[in-house]
């Protein structure tokens, strides 16, 4: 513990907390890097772009307000899905596609959250878990809409009437990048505001939160149903780049790996989700393609070891590397 | 004769086959300094609980500056201005003790709603908190974690973030329970600064305090209000005694 | 009518012998997360565990299936006391979060390790002549293993219900599900009453698994495909209450029946309508304390 030598440097450390700092850039260097270094792998990179979105999303509601979720697929796959029916209906333009996914998954996310962040524990687990379920259920059964198990496929147009998504990922791996940029400034803002401030009071004691005065249901909604939006961007970026909303997209597995990747990299931290979904994609493709069954070992085993041992995820183990190192020189 | 400022009309309160509260009648002035003893069990807990709507009544009416607010929640009537602090310390553990005390004071000022705009931006906010920290001895260790606060201390973040939410009354949960003896004179002191336009009411089985800082005590037994009076009155009462202050004070 | 009378007969029946196999094996979970608080999702492992063990010695020695069982019962309780007092109690007292991935984490090395040593696809089981076929019961002819799954489920029920209510071990249990911290200030070795419980627990589940290869077949996605019905079971009975398992597994069991029978296009959607309600109305399941 270091007491401040004064009570107003105390007051300005608070104060300058949301301030940018240099260090904040390096994922984005990283990300354009990425794009030049590594030209055949621009559609994983997307992939792992767009999987940063979805992580984000979900640390706001978990890293931040404590609302642990085993179904935020449900916001995922509802934006995947709406952006291939737009296409379907007739409407085709890709950005707008995305506006109107977020608004779709935003709807949902106040009718479930609504209903269901009255409740806590395993009851509100399982309740997660049934929202993303029954959407799955309901999009496997109306397959003359969805496609069913085959998914849906659609196209939409070329991205400002002029760059249509290529096989080698070129629009796609630009196209996540601004997006998920947009969607980590909207993030950051919102989690450094005073309303972002609130939320960690309810993570931290959210009986405590009731008796100083905060409408904590009416802020719980307010956080989930912006965190269904953003995860319905998400959702519909992976669907219009790889041209087909698929089942698994709502489903529980899906929701599983964001959960993984967030708390791998560190929830809490908004970086934590960059870590956590690099570090899970790259490993699963390269994993995965040699063997499934020694990937889903070394992810459960990982999954065990971070939980037991490194608690607040590898950006949280980075930081303290950093720190310490900082405190030497 | 000051206005009364919380009165509590008949309030009845059953848990299954138990009755905790049975037609308690109870008022408080403005400014006043009350407490409220009993032996465990008498429904102390369950009382501060019908007052701040953690608990809703069978029957009977709470009201404040003559409002009735008993069908209005917890967080309602924290806005109105009955405010609490906890016997178990309820603080947010894992933030910085000065965040602690902006939580509440952002949220008795509305802030809290503030989706955009930086919660640093606030300045207000945070140097009120930290004033609040000052007055109760805190400045040291306001960027130190709260949950690595002595527990003493913790008690004082307590009523740090009670004051913060600028109580009409203040419910002070049995505020020395637990609290070592070499920071119980603080507390004491703390409890006598306390603002003269709040009235408190402290629910205490530590006598000392009870009878160095009550203008008036309320004796609870088995749900009723047994007895009430100045302190001396009730020092002398044959039936408190024989009740209550017969054996040892606990605590 | 007659029709219509038999179609209702196979649905509850199946209902309630499938019903019967989800109590065995989702009992456990129930008192072990009433009991400890701890989100176990890994349950599910152990039943197919028990299933692999029972399997196994039948197919690979020709023990037969009572033994089997037994054996797997015995097997994975002794397994799973090393799991507890090794992993699950240092999580006791963290978040329901870190209990949720570390026991996801466990259940992916399951199914990995389960890959690895008896391959991907589904286990044959060949069940004693003396469960196969049909049997008359008068006014229906019925399958017999399902009648042994309901008798089976019946007994344990019974025996779990004696334990639990006439022993001084089971009143200890229900009183630390109650209070846990006033069970141990009465000087209850709260620690080893967990231990013995979640190896009854997770044995149970292993004879559940065992038992549940001739209907649900046994391959190494077992435990995330179950896992939702096994917490769904929970959640809706209760937390910590054997009556809760019961009856809300015969319930989904018999809805569950009926809606992949009448109505198969959707196929669970019934289950988790019958959860939502039953959690919106009853935060704490059908005989769970708030």
């Amino acid at each position: 513990m270091s007491a401040p030598t004064s009570s107003a440097a105390a007051v300005a450390l608070l104060a300058g907390r949301h301030r940018w700092r240099p260090l904040e850039a390096l994922p984005w260097i990283l990300a354009v890097a990425a794009f030049f270094l590594f030209p055949e792998y621009r559609v994983l990179g997307s992939q792992v772009l767009i999987m940063i979105g979805f992580a984000l999303s979900l640390d706001l509601i978990l890293g931040y307000a404590g609302i642990v979720s085993l179904g935020h697929a449900a916001f995922f796959g509802t934006g995947a899905y709406t952006a291939g029916l737009l296409v379907n209906a007739g409407w085709t333009e890709p950005i707008s596609g995305l506006v109107i996914a977020a608004l779709t998954a935003a709807a949902i996310g106040l009718i479930s959250g609504w209903v269901i962040l009255r409740t806590h524990g395993l009851t509100l687990l399982m309740l997660t878990l049934a929202t993303t379920v029954i959407l799955q259920e309901i999009a496997n059964e109306k397959d003359e809409f969805t496609g069913g198990s085959d998914g849906l496929l659609f196209t939409v147009d070329p991205l400002f009437g002029q760059f249509a998504f290529d096989l080698e990922g070129n629009v796609a791996y630009l196209y996540a990048l601004a997006v998920v940029a947009i969607l980590f400034y909207v993030t950051r803002r919102i989690v450094n505001s005073s309303f972002g401030f609130s939320l960690t009071g309810i993570r931290e004691n959210t009986a405590r939160m009731h008796t100083v005065g905060m409408p904590v249901h009416r802020r719980l909604v307010t956080v989930y149903v912006i965190s269904a939006a953003m995860a319905g961007v998400a959702g519909a970026l992976l669907s219009q780049t790889t041209e087909i909303a698929a089942l698994n997209s709502l489903s529980f597995e899906r929701s599983g790996a964001v959960l993984i990747m967030l708390v791998l990299g560190g929830a809490g931290r908004l970086y934590g989700a960059f870590v956590g979904a690099a570090v899970y994609m790259i490993l699963e493709d390269r994993l995965a393609t040699i063997d499934p069954v020694y990937w889903l070992f070394w992810i459960g085993l990982v999954l065990v070891l971070v939980v037991l041992f490194a608690r607040r995820g590898l950006f949280g183990v980075l930081s303290d590397a950093v720190a310490k190192a900082g405190w030497r020189a | 004769m000051s206005a009364t400022i919380l009165e509590v009309r008949d309030l009845h309160k059953r848990f299954g086959g138990l009755s905790v509260a049975r037609g308690i009648g109870f008022d408080l002035a403005a400014g006043a300094r009350n407490a409220l003893i009993g032996p465990n069990g008498a429904g102390k807990t369950t009382f501060v609980n019908l007052i701040t709507g953690a608990l809703k009544p069978d029957a009977g009416q709470v009201l404040l500056d003559g409002v009735d607010v008993t069908h209005i929640s917890q967080a309602g009537r924290v806005k109105r201005g009955i405010v609490r602090t906890f016997q178990i310390t309820s603080i947010f553990k894992g933030l910085t003790v000065l965040e602690n005390v902006c939580m509440a004071v952002q949220e008795h000022q509305g802030l809290a709603a503030a989706i955009w705009r930086p919660f640093g931006s606030n300045r207000a906010v945070i140097e009120e908190a930290m004033d609040l920290l000052s007055g109760l001895g805190l400045t040291d260790h306001a960027l130190g974690v709260a949950q690595e606060l002595s527990y003493g201390r913790q008690h004082l973040l307590d009523i740090a973030i009670a004051l913060a939410l600028k109580p009409k009354v203040l419910l002070l949960d049995e505020p020395a329970a637990g609290v070592p003896s070499a920071e119980y004179d603080i507390l004491l002191n703390v409890i006598g600064d306390l603002p003269k336009d709040i009235a408190v009411l402290i629910i205490e089985h530590d006598m000392d305090l009870v009878f160095r800082f009550a203008e008036r005590i309320t004796v609870l037994v088995d749900g009723t209000v047994f007895a009430e009076g100045t302190p001396d009155e009730i020092a002398t009462h044959d039936g408190v005694r024989s009740v209550y202050l017969g054996g040892e004070a606990h605590g | 009518m007659d029709y219509l009378l038999n179609v209702l007969f196979s649905i509850v029946f199946d209902g309630v012998a499938y019903g019967m196999i989800l109590f065995i094996i989702s009992v456990g979970l129930s008192i072990t997360m009433g009991l400890m608080g701890f989100v176990n999702l890994a349950h599910g492992a152990f039943a197919m565990a028990g299933g692999y063990v029972a399997v196994t010695l039948m197919n690979q020695a020709g023990v037969p299936f009572a033994l089997a069982l037994i054996a797997a019962f015995l097997a994975v309780a002794a397994f799973s006391v090393a799991f507890e007092r090794i992993l699950y109690a240092r999580l006791y007292g963290a978040g329901e979060l870190d209990q949720v991935l570390l026991t996801i984490g466990l259940v992916f090395m399951s199914i990995a390790a389960a890959t690895y040593i008896w391959g991907p696809s589904a286990q044959p089981i060949t069940l004693p002549a003396v469960l196969t076929g049909r049997i008359d019961l008068g006014i229906r002819e019925v399958p017999v293993y399902r009648l042994f799954m309901i008798v089976a489920g019946a007994v344990i029920m019974v025996a779990l219900w004696l334990g639990f209510e006439r022993t001084r071990f089971g009143a200890q249990i229900r009183a630390a599900v109650d209070n846990r911290r006033m069970t141990q200030s009465l000087g209850i070795n709260v620690d080893r009453l967990f231990t013995v419980t979640f190896a009854v627990g997770s044995g149970l589940a292993a004879v559940g698994g065992g038992l549940g290869v001739e209907i649900w077949g046994l391959d190494p996605d077992y435990p995330i495909e179950h896992l939702i019905i096994f917490l769904i079971v929970v959640a809706v009975g209760g937390l910590g209450s054997i009556k809760g398992a019961f009856v809300a597994a015969l319930l989904l069991g018999v809805i569950d029946n009926a809606g992949k029978y009448l109505l198969p296009e959707f196929g669970s959607f019934f289950i988790y309508v019958t959860m939502i309600a039953v959690l919106l109305l009853r935060p704490a399941g059908l005989f769970g304390r708030s």
